[in-house]
Order: structure tokens, then sequence, then C-alpha cells
């Protein structure tokens, strides 16, 4: 029988099958945090039970944290609760934690993959969207509520039916200044905010392959965009030296062992998809959102098109209005005040030297505030060994410490009402930067592009 | 978790597609380390202006638009993965939300919360929401042991589909968990064949 590395994965992790349906699925981590955890820690002590696996579970603190000053308590009184809860609960039942302060502390998906801990054919879950992230390294990694957070910590397992699989092949080269950012919301553009609804997607094709690891971890993070319950690429040679000599990498031989086991997953010549897609990289160019959701994006030298049906009219015209944007419009030429360069989309290593590159010997724009804030601790301490802080730094660019920061604006880096900002984060909706902000998605590049220029521009004009 | 009984009541109407679970319950709203009160920050953003003067055109402010049963336009509940999305619609007093398909996982925190997702054809929604808005007292029937949504008044109905262990979960109150935990003995076996790197 031809099979998917989707369900490779997934049949190796099926405890038991359920009437109706449902399988008994098995987690190999659990990534929590201090927004989507307290609950489900109230819960268990309200069953009275214990946590079942503790050496399966991985805490950060990142929604909530200042990205300023994280040495001095939070002064917000509400974030300090919550991140103190998440102490409090770590250290009652004895679960590791990476909290502010700590060299490992940092956005809990870019942590995974740096320390090692992620790795192909795992099934990982957190309480957060964004975990589909992780599947960038061949593993089975999606989103969950906090209900099912109990459930993980009560038992390592959760009652799931199998989503059906999707397939989105890229083949080709990518035009300069163009990159797996702008692939991603093309795909979205194309198949829309809801087109992966009820699927787990698998990129593949030799565009995917070209890419490195931290440019596939931006592609699979937004798959839950789509509405999909998370996205996978096969592991290969550039999967396994990225893992290799990482904090809680396999080391010596059981490092070869694992590579043998982990060459075995790939999806078989001729196993069925429930859908296919396929894309050639040659057509996809620097993208930007115009709308309130990320499938509502464009090529930067097109303008905004009239709703067709995979956009209910009203939807349209509120994200239009709330925008303050007209059809027909071109995104070329608008002013924008506020840059932010961070999130779990595009805060590594590597989207800080694309930017370091771009800017040096450039500054910011008057009217420009530029934020970074680098995905972790270990990503903050190689920019600054890499002197990138130094470029930054002459260019008017802000560098922060790590956190989620303005991708939802829990802590205090919000945008001001009626202000647009060119953001490297995943999401445009609504308020979702603070209340009344506007968010125009894009590229690292696009975001430094337009930083230095003030307002939005076509990257490729630069370089 | 509450067992679900059979409804009948009167619906709101959201005729919005893609309602994120952000405008269900803004993340400045999810500090809390409870599951309740989350009910009066429900579509803060879409009922309130930033000086919390109420937004008068807001279905939810329309006096003349009551009930149990929201009827919201198709992918509701995309984007994060925020429970509290399912708490708030909860607490507000809603235990149904239609549509013609939902997010997967608003869908699952829905369910595993009392909250029960009806998906319906396109054209269903669309005689639910003209029925709604041309009769804001039209009631509506849900039949989760017949999975049947049905217009009292004029007796149009659809069949839904459930799997049938979240609706026995449903209507006994039971939650995952309770389950699983009845699993133990398979959990711990399915541990000694894993080989783990």
């Amino acid at each position: 029988m031809k099979k998917t590395l989707f369900d490779k994965i997934w049949e190796q992790h099926i405890v038991d099958k359920v009437d109706g349906g449902r399988d008994i699925l098995y987690i190999d981590k659990h990534f929590i945090h201090e927004v989507t955890s307290p609950q489900a820690f109230t819960g268990l002590e309200k069953r009275g039970l214990e946590i079942f696996r503790k050496n399966k579970i991985v805490a950060t603190a990142d929604h909530n944290v200042p990205t300023l000053n994280q040495h001095l308590p939070i002064t917000e009184p509400l974030s300090r609760t919550q991140v103190n809860t998440l102490i409090e609960n770590c250290e009652k039942n004895g679960l590791e934690l990476y909290g502010l302060g700590h060299q490992y502390q940092g956005i809990v998906h870019v942590i995974g993959p740096e320390l090692g801990i992620t790795k192909p054919g795992m099934t990982i879950v957190c309480g957060d969207s964004h975990t589909s992230t992780h599947g960038a390294f061949g593993s089975i990694a999606f989103g969950i509520g906090t209900s099912q957070v109990e459930q993980v910590m009560a038992t390592q397992c959760l009652l799931l039916n199998r989503p059906k699989r999707m397939r989105i092949t890229i083949d080709g080269e990518l035009q300069n200044g163009v990159l797996s950012k702008d692939i991603i919301l093309y795909i979205l553009s194309k198949l829309t905010a809801s087109g992966g609804t009820g699927h787990f997607i698998e990129y593949a094709g030799s565009t995917i392959r070209s890419l490195s690891m931290e440019a596939r971890m931006t592609i699979c993070n937004m798959s839950i965009e789509m509405g999909a319950r998370g996205g996978l690429i096969a592991p290969d040679e550039k999967t396994f030296e990225y893992i290799k000599g990482r904090k809680f990498a396999p080391q010596g031989e059981i490092f070869d062992k694992a590579v043998e086991y982990w060459k075995t997953l790939y999806t078989d010549e001729g196993a069925e998809f429930d859908k296919k897609y396929h894309f050639e990289a040659e057509d996809i160019e620097p993208m930007v959102t115009y709308g309130t959701n990320p499938g509502m994006g464009i090529k930067i030298t097109d303008s905004i098109p009239a709703p067709d049906a995979s956009v209910g009219i009203q939807s349209y015209e509120k994200a239009l209005k709330y925008m303050d944007f007209e059809k027909g419009n071109s995104l070329i030429g608008k002013k924008v005040n506020y840059v932010f360069i961070g999130s779990c989309t595009n805060s590594r290593i590597e989207d800080l030297r694309l930017v370091a590159d771009f800017v040096k010997g450039k500054s910011k724009a008057d009217n420009v505030n530029v934020w970074i804030v680098p995905g972790s601790k270990l990503v903050e301490k190689q920019a600054k060994e890499e002197g990138l802080d130094k470029i930054f730094q002459a260019a008017g660019f802000e560098l922060r410490e790590p956190g989620c920061s303005a991708c939802l604006g829990m802590n205090e880096d919000k945008i001001p009402k009626g202000e647009y900002c060119i953001s490297t984060s995943n999401r445009n909706f609504e308020g979702r930067q603070g209340q009344g902000a506007r968010t125009i998605l894009a590229s690292p590049l696009m975001a430094a592009a337009t930083a230095v220029t003030g307002k939005i521009v076509d990257v490729r004009t630069l370089l | 978790m509450e067992k679900f009984e059979t409804l009948i009541t009167t619906a709101i109407p959201l005729p919005m597609e893609d309602v994120d679970t952000d405008q269900i319950i803004p993340a400045r709203f999810l500090k809390a380390t409870t599951r309740e009160g989350f009910g009066d920050n429900l579509f803060r953003d879409w009922r309130f202006e930033q000086n919390n003067v109420t937004k008068k055109e807001f279905v939810l402010n329309n006096p003349i638009y009551e009930g149990k049963i929201l009827v919201a336009g198709k992918n509701f509940g995309c984007g994060s993965s925020r429970e509290h999305a399912a708490w708030a619609l909860f607490d507000y007093g809603f235990r149904v939300v239609v549509s013609s398909f939902f997010a997967d996982i608003f869908k699952g925190n829905a369910l595993n919360n009392g909250l029960l997702p009806i998906t319906v054809s396109p054209e269903f929604l669309h005689e639910l929401f003209s029925c709604v808005e041309k009769n804001p007292q039209t009631e509506l029937i849900v039949d989760l042991e017949a999975q049947r949504i049905a217009i009292l008044d004029n007796g149009k109905h659809e069949h839904f589909e459930i799997d049938s262990y979240k609706k026995m979960c449903l209507l006994n109150g039971y939650d995952d968990i309770d389950y699983l935990l009845s699993k133990k003995d398979k959990i711990e076996a399915f541990e000694k064949t894993q080989v783990i790197f």
C-alpha cells in the first residue's frame, strides 16, 4: 500500500481506534506557554490528576512578555500574573521551563527547532495554531485548544479524526528578492483563507527542496492561515544537517540511527492525495496583503482586485473599509509609519541576516518606527555575535528582546489606531496588532525596504 | 461539561464570512487564568468603540435579535487556536453556532465545551439568514439526537453530520479526558513499543 508521509507518521502514533471514526493519537512532544495553559493546569487539579509524562512537556513564556527590560519584573499586572502562574505551575509539576531570563527563552516555535527538540517523524502539539511550523522537519505538528492541552497533560494522547491529505508542489527557481514568505502568501492568495480546511498539507517540489530549514518553517507556519490542520515537508539532508549537534538532538551513533529512520519518512511514489495543487516559482513576486485575512494578498505589481466568489461581498467591503483601501489601488507608494520584523513566521537568524544585509549602509526613513524582535535569546545572542545589532542601530532599527510582541499585541508592543504596519508576522486580522491597527503582511526584505523608503516599495527595484 | 438538550430558540444572524477568533475574543482579553467571564468581551471591538461606546449597528447590540443560536457565514472561527473563543460564545449564552463550514480547531474547541457547531449547506444557511432577518422572532429547533435543525415557521429542515463519539459526549456531558483515562493501559502498552530518537 502506497502511503503519504503524513499517513506514515499518523499510523505510527495510533494507540487505538474509537467507534465513530476517531483515533487515539500519541503525542511525542507538548510545548506549553503562559496564555493557553493556566486553565488546563486548573482542570487537572480539579480532577485530582497528575501530569502523565513530565519529560514530554517543554514550557516557555512568549505571548505576553515585554520586549524591553526583560530583566525587570513585568509591569503590566495581568501579564505578570499569567507569566507567574506558568512559573508556579511548572515548579509545582516539575516541568522544564525556559522562562524570562533563561538562555533558551523565546517564541515556542522558534526554540523547539533551534534546540533540536523538534525532529522528523514526531507528533507535536501546542496550544497555539502556529505549531504547524514544526512540520518543516517532517513531523505532524498542529495547534490545539486548552481542553486538549489538558488531555495531553493527563494522557499524552488526543482523540482525533484523521484529516484529509493535500499536496502543494512548487517547482522552479525563485526570482531575486522573492522569499519563502512570498511563496506562502502567494499560495494563500490562490487558495484563500479557507482553502486548506480539513486537510493536512505536504509541500513538495524542487523549490521547496532548495529552501533552507528557516525558510521551510516560514511556509509550514502559515499553513493554518489556509485553515489547514498543519503542513509538513519530507526531511532531507538539509534537515539532518540542521538538527545535528543541537542541544537536544541525538548524538553520535544514535544520531546515525535516527537519520537512518528519518530517511524512510517520505511519500511513496503514487500515494494518493485528496487534493493536489501545482505552482511555478517564477510566477511568484514579492507579495503584500491588502485586506483583513492572510488570503487577501496580491503581487506587489498588482492592484487590489474586485471581490470574487471566494470572498463574501460583505467581508470584502468591511475589510477594505477597515484598511482604507479601494478596489484598483496599488499599494506601491503607500506611506507606512510602522515596520515590525519578528514573530514565529520570520524572526530567525536567517531573517535577521537578510534584513541586516539589505540595510547595511542605509538608514530608515524619518517617518518610520522599526522594531526587530528576535525569535529567541539564542537568535538575539547570535545576531549580536555577528554584529547585526550594530548594523540595525546604525540604520535606526530598534532591536528588542524575544517574544511574540506586535504579532498579536498582547504585550505593550501595539500599533496605534489607524496606522499602517508592514509586518513579517502571519495575521492581518482587524485589531490584531492593536485596536484599529492596519496590518500589511510581507516578507522581511519587503519590510526592510519599506523601512528605508518610508513607503511600500517593490524591493526588487532596490536590489 | 453541560449535557446538550434539544433547543428551541430564536437566532442571531452574522452574515459575515471568515470570522476569525481574534474578532470573537481579542488577544488583550486572553490574560485571564480562569475560564469564566469571557462573554463580556465577546466580539468586543465589533460591539464597542475604543471609548466603550456601544456600536449600535452591530447585530449583538440590536435588541430585536436574541437567542441561543448564532448563524454565521462560512469559515467561522478561523485563525488562532484560542479556546477562549468557544468559552466567550458559551458564556454569552450561545449553545449552537450554525455555518456552512467551520475552521477545524474552533470546531474541536466548541465540541469540547458543549457548544454545538452545526454545518449546513450554503442553501440552508441562506434560508436561515433570510428567515431570521425577515422575522427576528423566527424560532429554530435543534435536535442533536436526530441530528436535525429545522425552522419552526415553515418546517424547512436539514440533517447535519456529527461523529457518533462526539454526539454521545455532548448528549451525556462527557469529555475526552474521561474516555482517554479509561484507555491508560493501552497508552502505556503503546509507549513500550515506541522507538524514540
